[in-house]
């Protein structure tokens, strides 16, 4: 039996839900930033699986990656400035506390 | 040899995965994101994307975790020991295993229209010559993204005399 893209597309669909289940059931907000990281990296593993398994020429899939990689590090950085404001502020980073836009 | 180095990895990335969404100690799940973020390394490896792994390496595990640990050491709060998980995480759960089922079905349903390519790896020479011939615009638009994401962060993380105000909330 040979590698083939489906095994990575099923791996990448179980890191995505994994991610996916800690953003819905985690209450720190830096740990939902954790599980939104592993979800931007199983995005990234289909990406760059897709890409090595179709024509040689295209590297469409992995300059996607990068850019989504890029992108993860400036969500981070903003998030974790916006969640220290918050902790300085309210003094919980507990997601279900911060509702004040709830109208 | 392939798939027995694809089993280690991607067991290795899941089950670390699995441990961020579901230690109770914060800082281990910063730790186990690093083993995660790892894994997915060694899968580029596999997938012959060794600049991707590269800066898979430098980027999550150099600044992302850094940058995690010390959002952690800011903002330790002891609540969090005796309820991480929301009540309703059964719910979470069932949804997430939904979704897999049905992306995990999807795959094996359409693997009989790829599987018959073999994968093949792509120089950091054609990478870099995509990346800057046929997406240019779209590298400096990132380049800009990082910037505003800079000095917003900057902007945002600095504290101000406004600071400590409960009753503003502009």
């Amino acid at each position: 039996m040979i590698l083939e893209l489906a095994h990575f597309q099923i791996l990448a669909a179980a890191l995505f839900c994994l991610g996916l289940y800690g953003v819905l059931a985690r209450r720190s907000a830096v740990m939902v930033l954790m599980a939104v990281e592993l979800m931007l990296n199983a995005v990234n593993i289909n990406l760059v699986a897709f890409s090595a398994f179709r024509d040689i020429s295209i590297v469409t899939g992995q300059v996607i990656a990068i850019f989504v990689i890029t992108v993860a590090a400036a969500e981070i950085g903003l998030a974790l400035a916006v969640i220290m404001r918050l902790y300085r502020r309210r003094g919980t980073v507990n997601v279900d506390e911060i509702d004040w836009m709830k109208g | 040899m392939g798939l027995i180095l694809f089993y280690i990895l991607g067991g290795l990335t899941l089950v670390a995965a699995l441990g961020v969404v579901t230690t109770r100690n914060i800082v281990y799940g910063a730790l186990f994101l690093l083993v995660a973020m790892s894994g997915v390394a060694g899968l580029f490896v596999l997938l012959f994307a060794e600049f991707l792994a590269l800066v898979q390496l430098l980027i999550y595990g150099g600044a992302i975790i850094i940058v995690i640990l010390f959002a952690l050491m800011l903002t330790r709060t002891t609540d969090f020991s005796v309820a991480t998980e929301h009540r309703r995480w059964p719910m979470a759960a069932v949804i997430s295993l939904a979704l897999f089922g049905l992306l995990a079905g999807a795959a094996i349903g359409d693997s009989g229209d790829y599987n018959t390519y073999q994968r093949s790896g792509i120089s950091i020479e054609e990478l870099g010559k995509g990346l800057f011939e046929n997406w240019a615009v779209p590298f400096e638009i990132a380049s800009i993204v990082l910037l505003v994401a800079l000095i917003g962060a900057i902007v945002i993380g600095r504290s101000g005399e406004e600071e400590g105000g409960e009753g503003d909330q502009g």
